[in-house]
């Protein structure tokens, strides 16, 4: 559904990116892990066309969408949950959301969507009013989220959602990514999270310094011993 | 008493004026960082295109005004596409002084055009030369009008900034662009829309003040640019209520130093409370360190 070739990415004399390939399959959880500044951020906003490539390809559903601006790559159907939520911190809860469905037309099913957000995050219905930039850590992330299902999408690319969460709620978050998955909705998860991100993945990638050094499913991951190292803290 | 009334009603009218035209230069530096500096030729522009209506095309003033708010909309968009956009990843410092490169222009291709002489707008209809006396305070029809036309166009623009889809989508992108990109926001037209607004209330402001003023000439936008943008920065600049606070304090108190000392001072006054702001509080009266841009 999701395919990344080749992909190179570089800042000025940095390169970031160096040559990465992975592909993500209709239905799939698939995770990409890694160090700090391994390039797994760089690689969700170049797949969102935030960042332009040097060089490389990247697929939906067999087309390539490379060239595509941000907003038609959201038309597809592409939607990211950045690093750090980055919601809206001087609009309500019930603005972000709205603006999840920017490029919505229906109305009628924008509200039906809408209601099934909050009743998934009962904690944003009773805070719709509130500026997102009160609310905390846990609750701006389910935000983000939330603004991103608002898109209906059908790959989501999550960046680090368990950053600075207490473990209950990363809990919380991880299986609310399953069930969103279970729900038909194909997920690409950034995470350094290795441990939570292998138990709900089916497969997953390990990004080290722009290059993809380990692939395969969650399970041969996980006993791998250098993901045990790295990542799994044994 | 009635000195200070009568003043302060002049300080509205004048205040309505810079206030509009803050609106212009706070929404663009919310939205890009950038101080328009070609905003106040925008309003120069306005006023010469409510001459050109009413005097040669014999159009009623609200025609009138609204082709300068037109004509002005399509200006600015022009301006941020052909100027501004392709420098959009350059320094702010290279952007200003394009901003001061198209104010030159502007002013300076009205005066190969018109000439530097100031025109009027000649005789207006009857009903905008009234006035009343309102128990020893003069209001004339020019101010209520002024007055009146802002009002409505703040609130317009609070309805579309609030509660509209694009003017959402303006929030958002002077919040944090790139996120407003992951929603499928195109951050380009966003901000020609910003830059759209702002002009047409520029473009209005023109036309009011060639009405109050009864003179134009292609330099009439460097000093009321500068003391709108001064109010913008007194209110907090990148905040919309920061630059209706801002319009109405400058416009307030030029007219009462001029009132009851010498107008020979009124710019001096204005420009010692930029100083005072920047030293004191320089985020503006209703800045904050974390605040809401548009
Ligand atoms: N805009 C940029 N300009 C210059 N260098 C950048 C930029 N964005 C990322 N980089 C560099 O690219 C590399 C990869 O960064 P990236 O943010 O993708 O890492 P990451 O894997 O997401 O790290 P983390 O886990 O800390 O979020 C880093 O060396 C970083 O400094
Ligand atoms: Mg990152």
């Amino acid at each position: 559904m999701l395919e990344i070739k080749d992909l190179e990415v570089g800042f000025g004399g940095i390169t970031a990116l160096k040559g990465i390939s992975l592909s993500v399959a209709e239905g799939e959880i698939v995770t990409l892990i890694g160090a700090n500044g391994a390039g797994k951020t760089t690689t969700l906003r170049t797949v969102s066309g935030l960042v332009r490539p040097r060089a490389g390809k990247i697929l939906v559903d067999g087309q390539d969408v490379t060239r595509l601006s941000a907003q038609a790559r959201v038309k597809r159907g592409l939607v990211q949950v950045p690093e750090g939520r980055r919601v809206f911190p001087q609009m309500s809860v019930l603005e972000n959301l709205e603006l999840g469905a920017y490029l919505r037309k229906d109305a009628k099913s924008v509200a039906s969507d809408l209601d099934d957000v909050f009743a998934r995050f009962p904690r944003l219905a009773d805070r719709r009013k509130q500026h997102a930039g009160t609310l905390s850590g846990g609750e701006q992330q389910m935000l983000a989220i939330g603004r991103a299902l608002m898109s209906r999408p059908q790959i989501l690319l999550l960046d680090e959602p368990s950053m600075g969460l207490a473990p209950l709620l990363v809990q919380e978050i991880f299986s609310i990514v399953s069930e969103i998955n279970a729900g038909g909705t194909t997920v690409l998860l950034v995470e350094q999270n290795a441990n939570m991100a292998l138990q709900i993945a089916h497969r997953g990638y390990v990004l080290e310094t722009g290059k993809i050094v380990l692939a395969g499913t969650a399970a041969e991951l996980t006993s791998t011993d250098e993901v045990k190292r790295a990542y799994l803290g044994g | 008493m009635e000195q200070l009334a009568q003043q302060l009603v002049n300080g509205l009218a004048l205040g309505s004026i810079y206030a509009l035209i803050a609106l212009g230069y706070t929404m663009v530096y919310g939205i890009i960082q950038l101080i328009n500096f070609a905003h106040g030729d925008v309003y120069m522009v306005g006023a010469y295109v409510g001459y050109f209506c009413m005097v040669h095309l014999n159009l009623g003033f609200v025609e009138s005004l609204v082709i300068a708010m037109a004509v002005c909309t399509v200006l600015g968009v022009v301006i941020e596409r052909v100027a501004y956009k392709p420098l959009r990843k350059s320094t702010r410092i290279a952007v200003l002084i394009t901003a001061i490169g198209v104010s030159l222009l502007l002013e300076y291709t009205m005066m190969f055009f018109v000439g530097a002489d100031t025109r009027t707008y000649g005789v207006l209809p009857p009903f905008m030369e009234q006035s009343f006396n309102v128990g020893g305070v003069l209001i004339t029809m020019k101010q209520i009008i002024i007055i009146g036309v802002s009002v409505l166009l703040m609130v317009v623009l609070q309805y579309i900034v609030r509660r509209t889809k694009v003017g959402k989508a303006m929030r958002a992108v002077s919040q944090d662009a790139d996120a407003a990109r992951l929603m499928g926001i195109s951050v380009d037209n966003t901000i020609s829309f910003t830059f759209a607004l702002g002009s047409a209330l520029a473009g209005a402001a023109g036309v009011l003040v060639g009405v109050y003023y009864n003179a134009i000439n292609p330099l009439m936008g460097v000093l009321p640019g500068l003391k709108a943008f001064i109010a913008a920065v007194f209110g907090g600049i990148g905040l919309i209520p920061g630059a209706l606070l801002g319009g109405y304090f400058i416009g307030a108190a030029e007219t009462l130093v001029s009132g009851y000392w010498s107008s020979l001072y009124t710019d001096a006054v204005v420009f010692g409370i930029l100083i005072l702001v920047l030293i004191f509080k320089p985020t503006g009266l209703l800045g904050s360190n974390v605040r809401e841009k548009v």
